[in-house]
């Protein structure tokens, strides 16, 4: 596995007390990756581990739906597996949970991915994705994959009033998830007064300790939003600052694997084009 | 916050200011060897609810910005324990301070506002509109003169959420001072700190602000309409030049304006190159017509994408060309102007400023050569506007200037360095043997330009074929005849 196999992972450290750190005394300072929507696309997770890696990774975080659409389920259920074991925390998405429990709401290319993806995992694997919590909270941040009124709805968060939702049913003051394919950062006041944000690439972001946050990751495995490079996010818990990011990945070959696999021709186009 | 606290390693001083929002203290801290203030926001009950917001908005916002014309950012802290921003405190006041001065004499705010437009260049360059420029939120630096803004509070940065744009169903800003389509819920146009330097200069040369003082949201809505009254009209005397500049900056139509503040700056900078309009002229007020057109079609503006500053300040640079017009340059100032087409087609707004460089000899400082100078000085100014025709450029985007200097590359990097210049072509001399005597030119300036430069080479395959077959060598296949 490369450099990925060597993440390091951070081990709190019984001899050294608390970790302080200005007014953030109670939180262990670590570097967050946040991946969601791999979608099975191997080439697009691949190069998105290796570029958390070289900024430097500590922990790694996965917001669901791992598999569907894309032509390699099997590796990346085992990869995730492997990051879990190490110290990841993975939650569950709608595809993961359209496996083992069958969906109707699902369109027809999704439909068609879910039930070729079944026929691909085993029944470890499957089980690993049955298994996977609906959301996991960690110190003062939430992880989901759609968002947290109710999460086994798979509501997309698509404007203010969604993520207000979403904002006011936890207590904590971030939320991360994905689902929708397209990044966006909402905020939150003292006052309930709602910002909304399409983040530029690159550019760190404070998230700031007077309000809530809401940070919408878009897809590694699947954009939406009109650029085909695979999108995570890296969170520093001590700065509070947010880095969206966008890793140029070979598409073609993604894409190539989607058609040899027999699945939907638009689940490969739609790859080249981000859509 | 009392005097002797101590958060974070600063250590309190006095209070010295107490303003609508935040107060400022002086404050020391043991590694840090400038003067340096505290701002901490006002944020107990019955307090303007904008204060918590422009408060979070300075401190994502300072700790990203630089250069001279900013406050230096040197830590903060949040609503968790105690919210402050630590700064640079700029020594002296602000222009308010001008105030019982006004009208100023032309030259004296000519000089003002240009250098107010470079500070906004450089804030511009950085993705950041101030969106509150008015004189209580201008300073300047002792040495070098530099224009400092302060008061970031109200700012939008085009790759930060902002969080001004939803949070208020008012425009939040001073309200003499407000571009019109800040009254639209426009935040993301950088013509608007134009628009407010132009206010700005509009009171300190008349004594009078062009839109009165008022406060209400309807009072504030017909700029949106009605034109101010030209400041000819109230100083028989204002100069063409002044009036062109204040009024372009006070077009409703952001568009309409100067594109960037670097261009407005660069008008400042040169008042006699100013391309006069019948702006310049103007005693009257837009006819009625017009005025009830723009009130009456304000719902029919097309809604605007999210702009992206950066983008638009590439699409209008300031591009010098630097040009030998003597005899013997053809050639190259050919190629020159081809890559000059290339660079003004992609970029709709460009403006262009052909320079050329009149070599002093230190011995020729007498009257007789000093009249001579002078007719090679009108001369090269034919020549190079001669040049640039072929562009036709509109005037107002286009201006040539002599530069005499003992040093052609020096001259070129400080005309490049005071005219906040984004682009240099220049032509690499053919002669090998002037160059090893005299160093080359593009050289120096391609090495130490602030900028990009291009350096114009034409083909020397060419070339040799030219003076190939001017020896007479057959050195080109009689095939190709």
């Amino acid at each position: 596995m490369g450099p990925i196999a060597n993440l390091r992972l951070h081990v709190f450290d019984a001899d050294q007390g608390q970790v302080s750190f200005r007014g953030t005394n109670w939180l262990i300072p670590m570097l967050l990756a946040l991946f969601t929507d791999i979608h099975a696309n191997r080439q697009a997770f691949t190069a998105c581990l290796e570029a958390a890696h070289a900024r430097g990774a500590e922990r790694l975080i996965c917001l669901g739906d791992i598999v569907g659409y894309g032509a390699d389920p099997e590796w990346a259920v085992d990869m995730v597996m492997d990051l879990v074991a190490k110290g990841a925390i993975a939650v569950r998405g709608n595809h993961d949970n359209a496996i083992g429990a069958p969906s109707d709401s699902m369109n027809d290319d999704a439909q068609a991915a879910v039930d070729w993806t079944r026929g691909q995992l085993s029944a470890e694997q499957k089980r690993f994705l049955a298994g996977l919590p609906i959301l996991r909270e960690e110190d003062n941040r939430l992880y989901v994959h759609s968002e947290a009124s109710d999460p086994e709805r798979w509501r997309y968060v698509r404007d203010t009033s969604d993520a207000a939702r979403s904002m006011l049913a936890t207590e904590l003051q971030i939320t991360f998830c994905g689902h929708i394919h397209r990044p966006g950062l909402y905020s939150m006041s003292s006052a309930a007064k709602m910002t909304s944000f399409v983040p530029t690439a690159g550019i760190a972001v404070q998230l700031l300790a007077g309000r809530r946050w809401l940070a919408v990751l878009g897809a590694v495995g699947q954009p939406r939003d009109g650029d085909p490079a695979a999108s995570f996010a890296m969170f520093d818990t001590v700065s509070r600052e947010i880095t969206y990011l966008r890793v140029p990945y070979d598409v073609e070959t993604a894409a190539a694997r989607i058609r040899a696999s027999g699945l939907p021709r638009w689940l490969a186009d739609r790859l080249l084009i981000g859509r | 916050m009392r005097p002797g606290a101590v958060i974070d390693g600063f250590t309190v001083g006095e209070r010295v200011h107490r303003g609508g929002m935040a107060t400022l203290w002086s404050v020391t801290h043991p590694g840090i060897d400038v003067p340096l203030l505290m701002k901490v926001p006002l944020t107990s009950e019955g307090e303007d609810p904008a204060a918590i917001v422009s408060f979070e908005m300075e401190q994502m916002i300072l700790p990203r910005l630089s250069g001279p014309h900013v406050p230096a950012c040197f830590g903060s802290g949040d609503f968790e324990r105690q919210a402050y921003v630590a700064m640079e405190r700029i020594p002296g006041q602000t222009l308010y301070k001008r105030l019982d001065d006004l009208p100023l004499p032309y030259e004296a705010a000519r000089a003002i506002a240009g250098k107010i437009a470079s500070a906004l260049a450089s804030l511009h360059r950085q993705n950041v509109i101030h969106h509150d420029i008015k004189p209580s939120s201008i300073m300047f630096r002792e040495r070098g003169e530099a224009a400092v803004l302060i008061d970031f509070g109200l700012s939008h940065h085009n790759h930060l959420p902002d969080l001004l744009q939803e949070e208020f169903r008012l425009p939040y800003g001073t309200a003499p001072y407000m571009a019109p389509e800040r009254l639209l819920g426009i935040r993301d146009d950088p013509r608007s700190d134009l628009f407010s330097l132009g206010v700005l200069l509009y009171f300190f040369t008349t004594g009078v602000r062009p839109f009165g003082e008022t406060e209400s949201l309807r009072g504030m809505r017909r700029r949106l309409w009605r034109d101010p009254y030209p400041p000819r009209r109230l100083r028989a005397d204002y100069p063409p030049w002044l009036q062109e500049i204040v009024l372009r900056c006070l077009e409703i139509d952001p568009a309409a304006r100067y594109p960037t503040a670097a261009q407005l700056a660069f008008d400042l900078a040169h008042p006699e190159k100013v391309k006069l309009t019948s702006r310049s002229q103007r005693l009257t007020r837009d006819p009625l017509g017009t005025v009830w057109r723009r009130r009456f079609n304000l719902g029919a503006v097309a809604p605007q994408p999210k702009s992206n500053v950066a983008a638009q300040l590439a699409a209008s640079p300031i591009v010098a060309v630097a040009l030998d017009p003597s005899h013997g340059s053809e050639v190259l100032n050919d190629a020159i102007r081809v890559t000059a087409e290339q660079v003004l087609s992609t970029s709709p707004s460009a403006r262009l400023a052909c320079v050329n460089v009149l070599k002093l000899n230190l011995l020729s400082i007498d009257r007789t050569l000093d009249e001579q100078g002078q007719n090679k000085h009108v001369d090269r100014l034919v020549a190079l506007q001669h040049w640039a025709r072929p562009f036709r450029l509109d005037e107002s985007r286009l201006t040539v200037h002599v530069l005499e200097a003992i040093d052609p590359a020096s001259a070129i990097l400080e005309f490049a360095t005071a005219n906040l210049v984004d682009h240099i072509i220049i032509g690499a001399r053919q002669s090998s043997m002037r160059r090893s005597l005299l160093g080359s030119v593009s050289a120096k300036v391609a090495s130490e330009a602030p900028c990009t430069v291009t350096v114009v080479r034409p083909s020397r395959l060419e070339l040799q074929a030219t003076a190939g077959a001017s020896d007479g060598a057959a050195i080109t296949p009689p095939g190709l005849f």
